[in-house]
């Protein structure tokens, strides 16, 4: 005779605890494709839900802070463009400005509004790769296609700007590499027209997607509290309802003189960061157009600076004056004198801080950078346990980090 | 911000005119009081940055560089602690981002962090023997045994100081003979008898 027995939920519920098998310890990374570089992740997981989650991080370390002691200011221009390898530009802008700052030295409304259009490229760049990769992570392949196409433009114009697609080392203590070549604006209008109808497809695609809401909606809010107890800064403070953009609240390279809105989110969950990067691309389009238009005239370095910035190539070859400023420059490099700054510029990724020491002459004493992706990355243990392994990719394609710049 | 407040709070805090910040140097067993202090009653809501440093010609050479920044003054304000026998209390418990600042701060500087929750290394690998930031530190670092020691037992292997000859590093100090610029580590070059 065949015995039956009722499967009772309540009864499985009651011996949760006796049925619980024992956690497991599982390693993501240093090479997975949703860690975005050589992040490794070592969690801890009961069945499918993390319950703790401990970052791995130096795959990249570089020691960049230990170079920067050995070499002249200049010399550490191209190191900086692989902090954060994905806006180059910005960086280069950054740290010049931080070095200027200590040399008390004032910009040519040109060399500032170059400066302005190139950190905002590469806010777009860094965002439409962000973008297109967070898609990716949550199964969205597309996405990515359209916001890599943008940005192969993108690149074709900084490799007319600067010479070089990716490791653009643009900017030099006091002023640029070149001048804008010959009708780079026109065609950077242009791109600003194709980009937002780019943000638009992807908007269409993306925002009201079934598939990306669920996938990102809600999972992992960072409250406004948690975010500054952590330092978060950009987009991802934003994103948790903090107004805080370093150029409207400590504007630099005048900033001040254009017009823009600050994005933020309510939630901060991964949904909202999502959002406040699309929006960020339109007004940093709004911004470079402003630039377009009120593209200044004049010098595009600081002429006074004689013992920063490098005199005209033709006076170096035919005045006895420039040869020996040039010859000084070279060997001993630019004179910063003595002193400490702290400065800050908003980033793509956030606020990429350079703290300064001098003791005077061509060689910083001390040099800190403070990378916002690693700031981005030791939220982490905070937000990841409670969520499921599979929002483990959207949590860190939200959080749009790199390497780079968090090992330094 | 409210300098005299402060300075009255804490007696032992200096004010030290930075040029681009208000910028005081607090004296170490104070530190962890005075950030909770400029978080509560004015303002000082976000970490900017904590590093390490090393003064090679002070005593203790060791210390800590802090930057607080008021998100609704947009104000920063730049501390200095040096160290005692080269620790100093930690902020983690005040703001939870110093936590990686810190172990940063101890793999690269040596800077014991009294009551962190978590002392490890973050960037170099947990059995690594120094502290490479220490001025004393050479560029192009000291070979140390290879991390993997399966690895290492078989190949032999072990992590090499990295090759400078060339390179664009400033030379500090030494001779340096002929015309043309070159590099302290000559070992390289042919022309020259091996010695």
């Amino acid at each position: 005779m065949k015995t039956t027995k009722e499967i009772s939920l309540g009864d499985i519920a009651a011996r949760s605890e006796e049925l619980r098998g024992e956690n497991m310890t599982l390693n993501m990374g240093p090479s997975h494709p949703a860690t975005h570089g050589v992040l490794r992740l070592s969690l801890e997981l009961d069945g499918d839900k993390v319950i703790k989650c401990d970052p791995v991080i130096g795959y990249l370390h570089r020691g960049d802070e230990k170079i920067a002691e050995n070499m002249t200011y200049n010399q550490f221009v191209p190191y900086t463009d692989r902090l954060d390898y994905l806006a180059p530009l910005a960086n280069n802008v950054a740290y010049a400005i931080a070095v200027e700052k200590l040399a008390g030295l004032k910009m040519p409304e040109r060399c500032e509004a170059i400066r302005v259009a190139c950190c905002e490229m590469a806010r777009i760049s860094s965002h439409l790769l962000g973008l297109g990769v967070y898609a990716m992570d949550t199964g969205a392949w597309t996405v990515f296609m359209y916001t890599f196409n943008e940005r192969e433009k993108l690149y074709t114009l900084f490799e007319e700007l600067t010479g070089a697609r990716f490791t653009t080392s643009y900017t030099r203590i006091g002023g640029l590499t070149r001048d804008l070549p010959e009708g780079w604006l026109q065609r950077v209008e242009t791109f600003c027209d194709g980009v937002l109808k780019t943000i638009d497809e992807v908007d269409r695609l993306l925002t009201r997607n079934g598939i990306f809401l669920e996938r990102t909606e809600g999972v992992a809010p960072i409250s406004k509290e948690l975010a500054l107890a952590y330092g978060l800064t950009g987009p991802n403070l934003r994103a948790s309802g903090v107004a805080f953009d370093l150029r409207k609240d400590k504007p630099y390279s005048g900033y001040e003189k254009y017009d823009f809105d600050i994005p933020v989110g309510t939630k901060g969950d991964c949904f909202d960061r999502y959002l406040v990067r699309m929006e960020e691309v339109r007004q940093s389009v709004r911004i470079l157009r402003q630039v377009i238009k009120t593209m200044p005239g004049g010098a595009w370095y600081a002429e006074d600076a004689k013992k920063i910035f490098l005199p005209p190539k033709a006076k170096t070859m035919t005045k006895m004056e420039e040869l020996i400023q040039n010859f000084m420059l070279v060997t001993e490099g630019p004179q910063i004198p003595a002193g400490e700054v702290y400065f800050e510029a908003e980033n793509p990724k956030g606020s990429l801080g350079f703290y300064i020491v001098s003791n005077g002459g061509g060689v910083p004493y001390r040099l800190r950078i403070h990378g916002p992706s690693f700031v981005s990355l030791s939220i982490l243990p905070a937000i990841v346990p409670g969520n499921f392994l599979t929002d483990i990719a959207s949590i860190l394609g939200s959080l749009d980090f790199v390497m780079g710049e968090c090992d330094r | 911000m409210d300098v005299l407040a402060l300075t009255q709070k804490f007696p032992q805090t200096q004010n030290c005119a930075g040029q681009d910040m208000t910028t005081f140097a607090v004296n170490s067993a104070e530190l962890a009081d005075i950030v909770k202090y400029l978080r509560d009653e004015q303002g000082f809501d976000l970490l900017a940055d904590l590093c390490g440093m090393d003064w090679k010609d002070r005593t203790p050479n060791l210390g800590v560089v802090i930057h607080l920044l008021n998100t609704k003054n947009r104000e920063y304000v730049r501390l200095h602690a040096a160290c005692v026998d080269d620790s100093v209390p930690t902020v983690s418990a005040i703001h939870p981002g110093a936590n990686w600042h810190e172990r940063e701060a101890y793999d690269m500087f040596g800077i014991k962090f009294i009551g962190h929750p978590d002392p490890r290394r973050i960037l170099m690998w947990d059995a690594y023997p120094y502290h490479p930031l220490r001025k004393d530190f050479p560029l192009a670092g000291i070979e140390v045994p290879f991390p993997a020691a399966d690895v290492a037992a078989v190949t032999g292997q072990t992590v090499e100081p990295a090759p400078m000859m060339g390179g664009p590093f400033v030379s500090s100090g030494g001779h340096m003979s002929g015309a043309e610029p070159q590099a302290l580590d000559q070992s390289w070059n042919e022309e020259k008898p091996k010695s």
